[in-house]
């Protein structure tokens, strides 16, 4: 029965959305404050009715109702709560209802927000919310209903897939989907004001809470994924440029442009058209993400179940959504600010080139992730672009977005002078210093300090920008904005994470032994001993598990236990590594085949500062948190003083 | 008219998204047309003293089919095997792949054996000289051991009467 | 901004692959080094979009023992790369090749990339250096 009243409730749901999608558009143009105040109410309601579907499945799932074909073949009742509530969107039926709840949470928060947003603006913009959510809906209904019943019932459920329970799945998918959608807002908002002809400061103004809060989801769902392949996959992988990876990252660094350009428009109405298209570009990237992963498109290690209806469905939304924007785009570009002409040394002009810049770099993975697909239908050849491909490309422009990221802010608005940035001087000569004799000690590749260099030359150029700004005294420190100290936590977390990057890549060691019990193996001054070697058989696999002793110079460090799983029924065999994460080196050991006659293959890693990539990335998205609910008391109180 | 540029870049997306959905991107083509049949030496099915060679494909027009116990598509397949090597007069090879040597000659016995001899690549030696994929698979020498076809996935009736066949009766016209 | 170009021709030069010392007599542990080198480069070709090293699926797991085999016997890693390509294609190089059909994919993100650089760059120099006086007037 639950689940017959949660499909009722999503099928109000689309008639709630089509209303908000009419509706408020018809009042606009009548000029009617009650058809334009409708979009708000039905947000509201379209939330709750979405809202209310999703719990309804929670209930099925957490109930153990196996007559729905959703939970009988994603859930099993041996599940932990937990896992039983994850197994929801663990699936594309759940996940796509899950990413239109979201659709829904932040129509319903945009209608109530306290923005003092012209009525016409909020109303068209709800409109366009309303018709997506007529789409997802739709789309759904149609093609991926989650409350289909099954017959006859089976006695127990069939998600019990081991790989698949871990905290980090769970939480990892909505924080990503709430960046996703998050975009949603700022897309809509560029179609109402090409309606209106009205792209100004104010409109940035109004545009930026909503893009800075999908940036910080995306930016902490996007760790929160390469934290949980690291740990879960055990091969020292935090990126490995999966075309999944590559779709959620092209939102990601659209956005990051996204969130720099609405700065030069908030300054002095610049940059409208770039805007416009960036807010559009970057939930269309959004979609672009979930048609990939939907349709098996492209193949990958993360697609859900393909099937062909849902890609045709997906693509006729993107087409709709991003086609019906550019197109509305190339109509009305006219009405738009004509782009002023703009000082190149300013920090307006380090703005449009970090736009620039990655612009190039999304182009970059664009392009990789997607040519196989284009070579293909352009010259039936096949190819696969790895990982090799994205790293030789995207770290050259990384570089250089570095390089005048570290410069950029020490500018002033509008015109500034190369004199500005003579501070740098004395830091750039003594890291030019530094990376050239460490590499010539330590004879690395000429890139290992080189990239320690940059990052550190950003982490400088970040602290002299605030210490100018500053007049390096506390009591103007704490006077700053809270969005200057966004900025600051937020570039200090680009710089951290290159720190990461570079170390791990350059200084990381793999040791590949065949050991006996109590055979050592040594890796970058640590002992890895083999203890005990066990073989046995729990629930659904057969295992091999092994301590694995770790010392330094004699000393314990830590006792890591790995093992490797054998599934009879998947005829899958997987390995647990086991970790010790510290802030400075993180070690890790995995087993392999063996008996101990032969001894067992033993892999035993050495990966310094990896855990920094997780930590700067993680400093980003709360730089993004903090701005933006700093930014929203500020806008508050000012009210409140007028 | 540079304000039609993002629709035009869109659209041209769209069309590539479009024409990716009619592909089936786990499908590989056959880059090994056109080129002698690897060389290799392994055991046969039945015999493990008996080696077996590229050589057994030079003379005359060969069909290879990779198989394995393990195989839910060969089990399709299988009838339509049997049925041909039944009816007409052809050189079918079987390739054994990752397979045990009992399991294969039980389930051979089962199912009865279309092949004239067969190759055992327990280890994929040959598969990976061949690109294989995923079994079945079929391949068609020439009569000097030359690639000449691949078939990707069962072979239906149709496909035997429609395509093979006519490949065969033309390459041992050559 | 020359400084630039020079390290972004840095960063473009070692694009081919490491060169391997010739091999005399292989210890395990260097062939398994070896191994997982060419393992991360070559692709799964049934599990996709995975490395072969990285795989679970049983015919990644024979190639590579086929790639271990092949180095312990002498070969060097191209030579190993370039006996997989001939089977599978350029398809199982996660690393396309340069060649005609990837000359766009390898070219084009650093033509961007320069073209941007050089708009930015260029007009800067005659709007600014040759006008330093008119800071009064707003732009």
């Amino acid at each position: 029965m639950i689940a017959e009243i949660g499909h009722f409730a999503l099928i109000l749901a689309l008639f709630v959305a089509m209303s908000q999608a009419v509706i408020p558009a018809i009042g606009t143009r009548k000029d009617s404050p009650v058809l334009m105040n409708f979009g708000r109410r039905a947000a509201v309601v379209q939330c709750a009715l979405l809202g209310f579907a999703f719990f309804t499945l929670t209930l099925v799932f957490v109930g153990s109702d196996f007559s729905v074909k959703l939970a009988a073949s994603h859930s099993h009742s041996a599940k932990p709560l937990l896992y039983k509530i994850s197994g929801v969107w663990g699936n594309h039926e759940g996940s796509i209802l899950l990413w239109t709840v979201m659709i829904g949470i932040y129509s319903a928060v945009f209608a109530c927000s306290k923005q003092d947003l012209p009525d016409k603006l909020r109303a068209l913009t709800l409109a366009c919310q309303g018709g997506l959510s007529t789409g997802f809906i739709a789309f759904i209904l149609f093609t991926s209903n989650p409350f289909e019943r099954l017959f006859p019932t089976p006695i127990d459920g069939n998600g019990l897939n081991p790989v698949l329970q871990d905290p980090g799945l769970a939480i990892h998918p909505p924080m990503l989907y709430l960046g996703y959608v998050g975009f949603s807002i700022a897309f809509s908002m560029a179609v109402a004001a090409l309606i209106l002809g009205k792209v100004d400061k104010d409109w940035a103004k109004w545009l930026r809470p909503w893009t800075m809060a999908a940036w910080s989801f995306l930016t902490l769902g996007i760790m929160l994924g390469s934290l949980w392949a690291y740990y879960e996959l055990g091969w020292g992988g935090w990126w490995v440029w999966d075309p999944v990876e590559n779709v959620s990252f092209m939102p990601w660094l659209l956005g990051t442009a996204l969130i720099h350009s609405i700065m030069v428009l908030d300054r002095k109405t610049n940059l409208a058209h770039w805007t416009v298209l960036l807010a559009i570009s970057t939930f269309s990237m959004s979609l672009i993400g979930t048609f990939v992963v939907r349709s098996g498109i492209l193949v990958s290690v993360h697609a859900f179940a393909v099937d062909p209806a849902r890609g045709v469905f997906i693509l006729a939304l993107l087409v709709a959504a991003t086609g019906g924007a550019l197109t509305l785009y190339a109509l009305r570009a006219k009405t738009l600010f004509v782009p002023a002409e703009f000082e190149r040394i300013s920090k307006d002009g380090g703005l449009v080139l970090n736009n620039m810049l990655l612009a190039t770099a999304t182009f970059t993975v664009f392009l990789g992730t997607f040519y196989p697909l284009f070579i293909d239908a352009v010259k039936g050849s096949q190819i696969s672009v790895g990982a090799p491909y994205f790293e030789a490309t995207f770290a050259p422009i990384m570089t250089v977005l570095i390089i005048f990221m570290g410069a950029a802010p020490l500018l002033k608005w509008r015109k500034s002078n190369l004199s500005d940035l003579k501070v740098l001087r004395p830091s750039l000569i003594l890291i030019t210093l530094g990376i050239v004799t460490a590499t010539v000690i330590f004879k690395t590749h000429i890139f290992a300090f080189t990239g320690l260099g940059l990052a550190l030359y950003l982490a400088l150029s970040s602290i002299i920008a605030i210490g100018r700004r500053t007049q390096w005294t506390a009591k103007l420190l704490a006077k700053q904005s809270v969005r200057y100290w966004g900025f600051f936590i937020a570039h200090m977390g680009v710089a951290i994470l290159t720190t990461g990057v570079v170390s791990m890549s350059s200084w990381s060691h793999e040791a590949i032994g065949r050991l006996k019990p109590g055979d050592t193996l040594t890796n970058s001054g640590y002992e890895f001993t083999l203890q005990n070697p066990s073989t046995g058989r729990r629930e659904n696999y057969e295992y091999l598990g092994a301590n694995i002793r770790v010392t330094r110079a004699g000393k314990p460090v830590k006792t890591l236990y790995t093992e490797q799983r054998f599934y009879p029924v998947r005829d899958m065999v997987t390995t647990e590594a086991g970790f010790d994460f510290t802030p400075a080196v993180t070690i890790f050991a995995a087993i392999g085949e063996g008996n101990n006659d032969d001894g067992y293959i033993i892999r035993a890693n050495y990966q310094p500062l990896v855990t920094w990539i997780w930590f700067g990335a993680f400093l980003m998205s709360m730089a993004g948190f903090i701005s933006l609910f700093g930014g929203i008391k500020t806008a508050d109180r000012q009210k409140g003083r007028a | 008219m540079r304000r039609f540029i993002p629709i035009i870049i869109f659209a041209i997306i769209g069309l590539a998204f479009a024409f990716g959905l009619t592909r089936d991107p786990r499908k590989l083509d056959a880059v090994l047309i056109q080129t002698p049949f690897p060389q290799f030496s392994l055991q046969s099915l039945e015999d493990p003293s008996a080696r077996m060679t590229e050589q057994t494909l030079q003379g005359q027009v060969s069909m290879i089919n990779i198989f394995g116990s393990w195989c839910v598509a060969c089990n399709v397949e299988h009838p339509v095997l049997m049925d041909i090597a039944a009816r007409e007069d052809i050189k079918l090879i079987g390739m054994n792949w990752r397979d045990e040597r009992a399991q294969g000659q039980v389930w051979l016995a089962k199912h009865g054996n279309p092949y004239t001899e067969i190759i055992f690549d327990p280890e994929s030696l040959l598969a990976v000289k061949l690109g294989v994929v995923g079994a079945p698979e079929t391949f068609i020498t020439d009569k000097t051991g030359i690639i000449r076809y691949k078939h990707i996935g069962p072979i239906s009736p149709e496909d035997w009467t429609q395509t093979l066949k006519p490949v065969i009766l033309e390459l041992r016209a050559e | 901004m020359r400084g630039i170009f020079i390290i972004l021709a840095l960063m473009l030069a070692p694009l081919c692959w490491a060169q391997t010392p010739p091999n005399d007599a292989l210890t395990f542990e260097q062939i398994e080094v070896r191994a997982r080198n060419v393992g991360r480069a070559l692709r799964c070709v049934v599990c996709q979009n995975q490395s072969i090293d990285e795989s679970d699926a049983p015919l990644a797991a024979d190639m590579r023992k086929i790639v271990r085999a092949r180095l312990a016997s002498g070969e060097t890693e191209a030579q190993v790369m370039d006996y997989m390509r001939q089977s599978y294609g350029d398809y199982v190089l996660l690393k396309p090749p340069i060649q005609a059909n990837t000359a766009v994919l390898w070219g084009l993100p650093f033509l961007i990339l320069l073209i941007g650089l050089f708009w930015f760059f260029k007009p800067a120099k005659t709007a600014q250096s040759k006008t330093p006086h008119n800071n009064g007037t707003a732009s």
